[in-house]
């Protein structure tokens, strides 16, 4: 039997022990605890309401009153080709497929990477690496206050598991494929990753969610990524949910000394979108650079939540977030910078620009700076505005035609953040993308 | 080439334009000089197709169209360019991507294929020496943290790339010195050519002395007042604007 939740806050609650049951045949007493635990502060916190703070821009009524149930497998809506059609053209990866939250070893194609590099379904890994799951998840992505991370927790099944030993340089990246297909019901899917990046390891990591239909599903992902002192990392998070999808998702880093993660978020798809980044400069002289791109359109609502933690002295963090707006479409902006005592020589820096392509887009913006130190550098800087229209007319008066005119003016607002990534392939294919989102765009007016 | 017919332009209400008259020959260097708000960059504006301006009554001719009824960007195809008394400035678009992509527009309009990027690589180093700009300069913004020296030349660089048959200067020569302005006024004469016209813009009779104009004309209150040939410029520097004013009101 499925299972199922509808708009009260008991029916996640009931329906953990039958999912235990269902998707883990023998589960590890540890990850039982932890998951009852969760599922304990989700009925305490339920859904978050506009009353709170953090979320005051965005309404959840649409998910805390909808009704959800455990996806099927899905299976039979995904083959190989159906995979090369979502999949990043000429990237050279390690490919893990998720259908529906679950590890489809047929379709994944993971390759040889040098000694001692794991990569694998995070399920597996309970089994095979148990001692680095049980050190590691759920340490960082603290479900004791967060509704979406405690809900995350109780019930994932699956997601991505990649430890990077000491010293060693994943070769190819780790592309993570997300297919939700199109189910009869509406599916709540949670996928569940860990990466682990060890002292002067590298590693490279792309979660791409894409959906079979335009249906409506509810995608709450935790992704723990731990650096090690020196490790170097960069993270991908590309959102192509459909159109009428939920997706929340939380990106947690934990930085050890001198570690550097790069970290680039492009959303496009989604009805109600909250995209969580929240990184912790825990260790001297760590880089955090944070990207990410939000274009919705018609209706969307996209909501990006940062929270740059700088836990100890000399670290520097950027981020860079734009947004191109239309339609109806909404924007949040949240980006809060917490600079803990202690860490003086913080250089913190924050950018948010906004194009409205329409009378009827919205975007809220709010910097939040908490400081309990001194000797700090913070900047934040916020813009919104329309397409200039002298810097048209500029380029039109040199012979280029007034569509090409907007083309350019826009990309050159989205270079900003696609320039900064390293794996052409996927910088190509979301310019492409977000070319087709303009024609669209263009097409309308 | 060029023939304007009792042009009157509003903006925003008000009338800038009030039935201006001018005629350019092929190959001819005309100047207009004038006071401050006398319409100069209205008139250049609208010239190159500018939508905030209204033309309200008149007409413009050129090589034999009706040059109102076409896109700025089908003029500057036709062969119109626009130097900008502003230019603007453009964060993320480089400058080399804007010229190619201008000079593509205009080739492909013209049915000729585009240029390949070795092509035009070396046309604008070519042109960039002769300016005496930096190699630098190709992948920065456009205009972007230029100083006004260097968006000027920026100017003039791109009517070098896209040779227009008829090329409007709206005061390329205010805020420069003597040196940045030599090197403008070589810039321009160097394109000088039978089949190509001139409209210099002009607040100043100084860059005049470099660039010798066959008419000069003077604009007053959205009209041209009083046209002539070089040594208009002369008296005008040396009576100023006060002179034409008195002239006109004592007609009145
Ligand atoms: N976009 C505009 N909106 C309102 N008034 C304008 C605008 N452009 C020009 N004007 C007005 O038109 C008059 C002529 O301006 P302009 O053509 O720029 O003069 P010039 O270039 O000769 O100094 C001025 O009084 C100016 O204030
Ligand atoms: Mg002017």
């Amino acid at each position: 039997m499925a299972i199922e939740f509808n708009n009260k806050v008991e029916s996640y609650v009931n329906g953990l022990p039958e999912f235990q049951k269902t998707y883990f045949k023998e589960i590890p007493s540890w990850l039982s605890d932890i998951k009852n635990e969760a599922i304990k502060s989700f009925s305490k916190l339920g859904f978050p309401t506009p009353l709170d703070e953090d979320w005051r821009f965005t309404n959840l009524a649409p998910i805390s009153r909808n009704s959800f149930q455990i996806a099927s497998n899905g299976i039979s809506e995904v083959n190989k080709e159906s995979i090369d059609k979502f999949s990043i053209p000429s990237l050279d990866c390690h490919k893990l497929i998720f259908v529906n939250g679950r590890y489809v070893s047929d379709l994944s194609d993971i390759k040889s990477d040098a000694d001692g590099i794991v990569i694998k379904s995070l399920k597996e890994a309970l089994n095979s690496d148990k001692d680095l799951v049980e050190k590691h998840l759920g340490k960082y992505a603290e479900y004791k206050n967060d509704a979406f991370i405690s809900l995350n927790t109780a019930y994932f099944e699956d997601g991505v598991f990649v430890y990077v030993p000491k010293s060693k340089i994943a070769e190819k990246p780790v592309y993570v494929l997300n297919i939700s297909t199109n189910e009869e019901a509406q599916s709540l899917v949670n996928p569940r990753n860990l990466v682990i990046v060890e002292d002067n390891a590298e590693v490279k990591v792309v979660e791409h969610y894409v959906s079979t239909a335009q249906n409506v599903y509810l995608s709450n992902v935790v992704t723990e990524f731990v650096l090690g002192e020196n490790a170097n990392a960069e993270h991908y998070m590309l959102e192509l949910e459909s159109k009428k999808a939920f997706n929340i998702s939380t990106l947690r880093i934990q930085q050890k000394r001198s570690s550097n993660i790069k970290s680039h978020s492009i959303l496009l798809g989604g009805a109600i979108v909250r995209n969580n980044v929240h990184p912790v400069l825990n260790g001297e002289g760590c880089n955090s650079d944070i990207f990410g791109l939000y274009l919705p359109k018609d209706r969307q609502h996209m909501d990006n939540f940062m929270r740059v933690e700088h836990a100890s002295p000399h670290c520097d963090s950027r981020q860079f977030y734009n947004g191109i707006l239309d339609d109806k479409a909404r924007g949040v902006f949240h980006g809060r910078i917490v600079v803990h005592e202690g860490a003086m020589l913080t250089d913190a820096k924050q950018t948010n620009r906004n194009l409205l392509l329409s009378d009827t887009a919205q975007i809220d913006t709010k910097p939040q700076l908490e400081i309990y130190n001194y000797d700090v550098k913070c900047t934040h800087g916020a813009t919104i505005g329309q397409m200039d229209d002298e810097a048209i007319f500029y380029l039109k008066s040199r012979g280029i035609p007034n569509k090409e005119a907007r083309r350019i003016m826009l990309q050159s607002f989205t270079n900003e953040t696609l320039e900064s990534m390293s794996l052409e392939p996927v910088r190509e294919s979301m310019e492409n993308l977000i070319l087709e989102w303009f024609e669209e765009s263009f097409a309308n007016k | 080439m060029l023939e304007i017919r009792n042009l009157h332009v509003k903006v925003e209400d008000k009338e800038i334009l009030k039935g201006l008259n001018l005629t350019v020959n092929k190959g001819e260097i005309h100047s207009i000089m004038g006071p401050n708000g006398s319409g100069k960059s209205t008139l250049s504006q609208v010239l190159a197709g500018k939508d905030a301006y209204e033309v309200t009554d008149g007409e413009v001719i050129f090589n034999g169209k009706d040059l109102l009824e076409l896109d700025p960007e089908d003029r500057a195809c036709e062969g119109i360019f626009l130097a900008f008394q502003y230019p603007v400035e453009i964060p993320g678009v480089a400058n080399t991507y804007l010229l190619r992509e201008a000079l593509n527009a205009k080739r492909k309009y013209n049915d000729l294929k585009p240029l390949k990027h070795v092509e035009f690589g070396k046309l604008a180093r070519e042109k960039m020496k002769d300016l005496e700009i930096d190699e630098s300069f190709l992948k920065r913004s456009v205009n972007e943290g230029f100083s006004g020296g260097e968006k000027k030349r920026n100017e003039i660089f791109q009517m070098q790339i896209l040779e227009p048959s008829l090329a409007i200067l709206d005061e390329t020569d205010s805020g420069l010195d003597i040196d940045a302005l030599q090197v403008v006024a070589k810039g321009v004469n160097s394109m000088k050519s039978p089949d190509r016209s001139f409209l210099i813009i002009t607040h100043y009779q100084r860059l005049l002395n470099y660039i010798v104009p066959d008419y000069v004309h003077v604009i007053y209150d959205g009209q041209i007042v009083k046209s002539g040939g070089k040594e208009l410029a002369f008296e005008l520097e040396e009576k100023g604007y006060g002179w034409i004013e008195e002239e006109k009101a004592a007609k009145v």
